[in-house]
């Protein structure tokens, strides 16, 4: 489903602050896969998530997705990529301000012109499978604990009912128990509906539940493993950082 | 995206902002409504003034003794000084073809007095076919007649503002008919009082006594003088009246020997040429009105794209999320330029009526005549859609041209 091939990143290329967030990066990801993707602070996992959703293009290096080359594809095909196939959780800034729960949930669906009540329908059911009430669902996003912001994201994500979910640390705000549903969902999507899933996490246990674990560090991939070897290689090797937050 | 999430979204945003939105909404408001009152008011005073020239009479043209002068300058050389104008002429104008009506005037100003009152006014000295060319109607009593001319009778026609100067408020309810009035010293017995006509700039005839031509000739033009003052033509048809022009002119050439048009020892005003001489005046100042008040719609459209663009910088980041949830570039372009087109609507439906407000009120108090024209109404509506998509249509390109994660990373 996914090829990426030498894949660079230079951000400010041509200035003399250029700094390079991704070099020669190559893997693939088969469809249905659960991968985690570990790797410290400033290592440039948002970078790769944010070429992985067709947000930004890398500076050198070709991006398959289901077969093609997304360097060749207009500002409107990647619209639609981003509509119909991947759904996002962003690190940070995920909401809308001053719009309802409900309203930023739908709007997935509202640029895909979805009749209202079906869409109504549809993200009350990806608000209760991301652990959200009813009684939340009214509320104003700048109403919400850090913790439920995330969980609307993932509802978000969810609700074009989309191939490829791609999540930047969902869990990053979550006390264990909440993680631990929100993850549940992640897995019953990736089990059941035969979702891929791409997540980016610091923490091992949260990664433990993935299928196949990619560490990077300083922009390049340092390892590549099934979930069992790299469970045991991340303990004793301890290629991560602990998560530091600022 | 549907059209009705399209009109959610902008309705959200622009509460969201109320006081912002309102103001810039106001800058439309106040562009729309100085349009549509100041054009309603040039097109009052041009109504008033065609109206006042139409009151005069129809089809109407006037023969002048003195040198060709320009409609609407200087002093005439001389009108009634220059003695070129016969009866006969206006006999002989009669002849011409298209010509309804002739009558020849001898003017002059004269205190007439009755016992305990007395007023300065023109004396007006007409044949009988006077009152159909200038559309006089009588209030009580008759006109002169053509017989009563013949006979030298000393009888008068008054004016309604002769008739309150020399009679007081109350005079034309009480019967003014067979009373006596002095003109220059000389008797007369008033036969007729006429109908206000209102007052116009344009020679009114309310403040005026009418007389019979040959009255008027033998006792007050001086010895054997039988100049005329004016000769008024009415032509049987707009359209007959430039042709009629000619013709007057041609045969007055003839009768007065004079083989070089320039040399003409009169001068015809049409009537047409008036009205248009006049309009075309108020046309300047209508339009002069309407681009002062385009001045303050175009500020008002300025002050929408501030908004925009100021309001397309706040929501960078709401913008790039748009887009990596699937927002197209169309999808962003059409959120910013419907806010923009809404903006300039409600101000432009607001501005209108407001400004039919204004009309109203002018009207209403009197001060004033203002007429709002459908057209008017029409080219503000044009204009303020046209200003949303003119100045909306930078801010929304900047924000829909966006890369996503520049969107989501502006700080
Ligand atoms: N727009 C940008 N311009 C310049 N440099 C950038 C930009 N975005 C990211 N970088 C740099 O690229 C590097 C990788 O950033 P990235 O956000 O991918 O890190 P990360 O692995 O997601 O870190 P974290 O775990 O803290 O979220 C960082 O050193 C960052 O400073
Ligand atoms: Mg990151």
């Amino acid at each position: 489903m996914i090829e990426f091939a030498h894949i660079t990143k230079t951000y400010n290329a041509d200035t003399p602050e250029a700094y390079t967030a991704l070099r020669d990066v190559s893997f693939s990801i088969a469809e249905g896969e659960f991968v985690a993707i570990m790797g410290p602070s400033g290592s440039g996992k948002s970078t790769l998530m944010h070429i992985l959703g067709c947000l930004d293009t890398p500076t050198a290096g070709t991006y398959t997705l289901d077969g093609r080359d997304v360097s060749t594809m207009t500002d409107d095909e990647l619209a639609d990529i981003r509509k119909d196939k991947i759904g996002f959780v962003f690190q940070s800034f995920n909401l809308l301000s001053r719009t309802t729960v409900l309203r930023n949930v739908m709007l997935p669906l509202v640029y895909a012109g979805m009749p209202p009540e079906e869409r109504v329908a549809r993200a009350t059911e990806a608000l209760e499978s991301a652990g959200l009430t009813a009684e939340h669902f009214s509320h104003l996003s700048n109403q919400l604990s850090g913790g439920q912001i995330q969980r609307v994201a993932i509802a978000r994500a969810l609700v074009n009912d989309p191939a490829l979910i791609l999540a930047d640390e969902p869990t990053g705000n979550l006390d264990s128990r909440t993680s631990l549903i929100v993850l549940g969902t992640l897995q019953e999507l990736n089990r059941t509906h035969g979702r891929t899933i791409v997540l980016i996490t610091h923490e091992p246990d949260i990664a433990e539940h993935a299928d196949r674990i990619i560490r990077i560090r300083d922009g390049a991939i340092v390892s590549d493993e099934k979930n069992h070897a790299a469970r045991d290689a991340a303990g004793e090797t301890k290629l991560y950082d602990e998560p530091t937050r600022v | 995206m549907r059209n009705s999430d399209l009109f959610e979204e902008t309705y959200a945003a622009l509460s969201a902002n109320k006081v912002r939105s309102s103001l810039t909404v106001l800058g439309i408001v106040i562009g729309i409504a100085s349009v549509i009152a100041l054009t309603a008011i040039g097109q009052g005073a041009q109504d008033s003034i065609s109206n006042s020239i139409n009151a005069l009479g129809s089809n109407l043209l006037e023969v002048m003794p003195g040198a060709t002068r320009q409609i609407g300058f200087g002093a005439s050389s001389g009108r009634g000084a220059a003695k070129t104008l016969t009866q006969d002429d206006e006999t002989a104008i009669l002849g011409v073809s298209n010509v309804a009506a002739v009558s020849g005037e001898y003017s002059a100003r004269y205190q007439i007095t009755v016992a305990g009152a007395n007023t300065n006014t023109t004396v007006d000295g007409v044949d009988a076919a006077y009152a159909a060319i200038r559309n006089i109607s009588l209030d009580q009593g008759s006109f002169v007649t053509d017989s009563q001319s013949l006979s030298l009778a000393k009888v008068a026609v008054i004016g309604s503002t002769v008739a309150t100067d020399l009679f007081g408020t109350d005079a034309t309810s009480s019967n003014l008919i067979g009373q006596s009035i002095r003109i220059n010293n000389m008797l007369f017995t008033i036969i007729g009082v006429m109908a206000t006509k209102g007052g116009s700039g344009f020679g009114s005839q309310d403040d005026e006594v009418f007389i019979p031509l040959g009255t008027a000739l033998q006792y007050f033009a001086g010895n054997g003088n039988r100049f005329l003052s004016t000769i008024d033509i009415q032509a049987t048809s707009q359209g007959a009246m430039t042709q009629v022009q000619n013709d007057v002119t041609a045969l007055l050439l003839t009768r007065h020997n004079v083989s070089d048009p320039t040399k003409a020892d009169f001068s015809i005003l049409n009537q047409a040429d008036l009205v248009s001489a006049a309009s075309s005046v108020t046309g300047t100042l209508t339009t002069l009105l309407a681009a002062i008040a385009g001045i303050s719609l175009l500020v008002g459209g300025i002050g929408i794209m501030n908004m925009m663009l100021t309001t397309v910088t706040e929501r960078m980041r709401e913008i790039g999320l748009r887009k990596a949830i699937g927002a197209t570039k169309k999808d962003i372009n059409n959120q910013f330029l419907a806010e923009a087109i809404s903006l300039t609507f409600i101000g432009g439906a607001i501005g209108i009526a407001l400004g039919w407000s204004i009309a109203a009120v002018l009207n209403m108090t009197g001060l004033m005549s203002a007429q709002v024209t459908f057209s008017s109404v029409l080219l503000a509506f044009g204009v303020s859609a046209a200003i949303g998509i003119a100045f909306g249509w930078y801010p929304a390109r900047r924000a829909s041209t966006l890369n996503p994660i520049d969107a989501l990373r502006y700080e």
